[in-house]
């Protein structure tokens, strides 16, 4: 029997029993479409934390209080119990080294804010004018916050563009003076739309001088120190002149911890993409199945076809061609399981990043050829059996059976 | 050499603790060209023969010479291809194959062997004209009578040319009208030359037979040819 004539063969006897072969193939496609879709889920979050990071700017050191390093014990642990405060000071000290360009210090804290009767919680967020290109964000109108010495409790504020309309609507917010907590601050700028990173939406801030709001919080303690430096080769030796000068500063004591992005990117790809290998190791769970229905479908053919299978011995077929036969047929369905698989995890792709535009949710190639390629791998390989159990029938038996 | 050489064949099954003889000790010869019925009460072994000469089934004990061939000792595939090439099949209940039409089945054997379509597709179409079932080339068998089952069924087991034709009780799910035409059919191709194997209940097809076989609890209880008295 001839290839062609196999799967001629084959696809008729798989379109003759329609309702069979409908179930097998949908069975196969939900396990294609879901490896599919929720790699593109895995991988979606994962190009989301990385364009989030990404977002931060390149060259960026960023300083946080208190020593999270794992790996072992260090020296330092046994000797600090409390870590000491970065302050402004370490700040304005960071920016005089050579290989830093620019330092923005960072306090962070909820407040309200009200103009003429108008009242929200925000989130106000104590940088300096450095801030505004460390985070490449653009103000819309009016200005950033001053450069100046990071001391300087000045009572400005940029407010972001959804925090400006709800206050001021249609009106003019520049040069306006609004209440924040317990002081009053004149707004100096808006800022443009969009600018987002780190969870913080731009359009939600309000943007005061650190020494502004350390004094509304009641604080000389910074959240953060973010550092960035001249060039990416700068990183490294930025680093090590960083760390040497603010341990001078605090008798020796390395009470501070300092990530490059690369580290935490590198974090954050390792683990989101784990995460998906996870999924799709899941998802590949109902592909396996999706291969023992196929199994048990073919099975069910080879004793629904069974005075068939006796006739074609009857009329000179070899095990092989009929082993063959049954094959092609349970390759053929999960081919065609694969490809309506794939075609709705696509679509099902399509529909998560209609309702998250935010989520790139891509699925990844790999993950899409690795879906195919095992349904047909296990529709191939679980009806082999089935194809097995044809070939060996006995003639007469099989005829006997009607 | 006869065509069909039987020598001290048994066939007996395993039902349990107790063991059926189907076939003991048959011995038989035919000649190519002959028209045999088959012959006997139910259960005397006519359908286990006629397998044995299909190649469908092995003897126990025994050997079976085809064409001068020894065909016992073949492998499988070996038999398949002499039942491709030299054997034909006409059951009772037709066997066609339902969700292919009449010319789809009749083609199965061509396609097994192997044979290109184009060429097929001709040989198809001179079978169904030869059995008058041109008009009925592209219907499936549930669209047919039981008459035309049973002529797609012969045009089937005949378009190999094979040498011998098996026919176990080919009129039994016919009336008697239309089984007298499938009766007259094979005939025809006996005729020209085929061997015919017939096993049949009805006396009067029986009648019809050069050489009657009547078995007997799996033996060959008398052989008669038209015109020479029993023994
Ligand atoms: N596969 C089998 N397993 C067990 N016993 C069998 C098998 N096939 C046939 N037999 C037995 O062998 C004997 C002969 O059977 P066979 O089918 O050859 O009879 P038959 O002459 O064709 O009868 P009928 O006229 O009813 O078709 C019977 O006793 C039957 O029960
Ligand atoms: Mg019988």
């Amino acid at each position: 029997m001839s290839p062609a004539d196999t799967l001629r063969f084959a696809s008729r006897a798989a379109l003759g029993y329609p309702l069979r072969s409908a179930l097998m193939v949908l069975a196969m496609s939900i396990g294609v479409a879901a490896v599919v879709m929720l790699t593109a889920l895995g991988d979606g979050a994962r190009r989301y934390v990385v364009e989030e990071f990404s977002a931060l700017g390149a060259n960026l050191l960023i300083v946080l209080p208190g020593r999270t390093e794992t790996g072992g014990v260090n020296p330092g642990s046994f000797v600090s119990s409390t870590p000491r405060d970065l302050t402004n000071d370490d700040a304005a000290a960071l920016l005089r080294l050579p290989l830093v360009r620019r330092v923005a210090p960072l306090t962070v804290g909820n407040s309200e804010i009200s103009v003429g009767g108008r009242l929200r919680e925000v989130l106000v967020v104590g940088t300096s004018a450095d801030y505004l290109d460390i985070r490449g964000f653009k103000v819309a109108s009016g200005q950033f916050l001053p450069r100046e010495d990071f001391g300087r409790a000045t009572a400005v504020a940029v407010i972001g563009e959804t925090i400006r309309a709800e206050l001021f609507g249609n009106q003019n917010a520049i040069g306006r003076m609004i209440r924040l907590g317990d002081r009053r601050l004149r707004v100096i700028g808006i800022m443009g739309p969009a600018g987002r990173g780190l969870g913080m939406n731009s359009d939600e801030l309000v943007l005061v001088p650190v020494a502004t709001a350390q004094a509304m919080f009641n604080t000389n303690a910074l959240f953060r120190i973010m550092v960035e430096t001249r060039g990416r080769e700068a990183l490294a030796p930025a680093q090590r002149q960083l760390e040497e000068l603010l341990r001078a500063r605090r008798e020796g004591e390395l009470d501070f911890t300092v990530i490059t992005q690369d580290a935490v990117l590198g974090t954050f790809d390792r683990i989101l993409g784990a995460l998906t290998l996870g999924v799709a190791g899941i998802a590949a769970i109902s592909l396996a199945v999706a291969g023992i229905l196929v199994m048990n479908v073919m099975l069910v053919a080879v004793t629904q076809r069974t005075g068939e299978i006796g006739l074609l011995k009857a009329l000179g077929a070899s095990a092989r061609a009929i082993r063959l036969a049954f094959l092609a047929e349970a390759g053929l369905l999960s081919l065609a399981g694969a490809l309506a698989g794939f075609a709705l995890g696509h679509a099902g792709a399509w529909l998560i990043r209609l309702l998250f535009p935010a989520l790139p949710a891509w699925p990844p190639d790999w993950a899409v050829a690795a879906a195919v390629g095992t349904a047909l791998t296990t529709g191939l390989l679980f009806g082999v059996m089935p194809a097995r159990r044809a070939a060996a029938l006995d003639p007469v038996q099989a005829l006997m059976k009607r | 050499m006869a065509q069909i050489e039987l020598d001290g064949i048994n066939r007996s099954f395993q039902l349990g603790d107790s063991e059926v003889h189907a076939l003991r000790d048959v011995s038989l010869r035919i000649e190519a060209g002959e028209y045999v019925a088959v012959m006997g009460p139910s259960g005397s072994g006519k359908s286990t023969l006629l397998n044995l000469l299909g190649l469908l089934d092995r003897p126990n004990a025994g050997h079976y010479r085809l064409e001068g061939r020894d065909v016992t000792t073949l492998s499988a595939d070996e038999q398949a291809a002499v039942r491709s090439a030299r054997i034909g099949f006409v059951f009772q209940s037709f066997h066609l194959v339902p969700r292919l039409t009449a010319a789809e089945n009749v083609a199965l054997p061509l396609m097994l062997a192997g044979i290109p379509a184009h060429e097929r597709s001709t040989r198809v179409a001179r079978a169904l004209h030869d059995f008058g079932l041109e008009a009925r080339a592209h219907h499936r068998p549930d669209e047919l009578s039981g008459g035309q089952r049973q002529r797609v069924a012969i045009a089937r087991a005949t378009i190999m040319r094979p040498a011998m034709l098996l026919a176990d009780e080919p009129t039994g799910n016919l009336d008697r009208a239309t089984g007298q035409e499938v009766t007259a059919l094979l005939e025809e191709l006996n005729a020209a030359g085929m061997t015919l194997i017939v096993v049949t209940h009805d006396p009067t097809m029986g009648e019809r037979a050069r050489r009657r076989v009547l078995m007997e609890d799996g033996a060959i209880r008398q052989d008669l040819r038209r015109g020479v008295e029993p023994a």
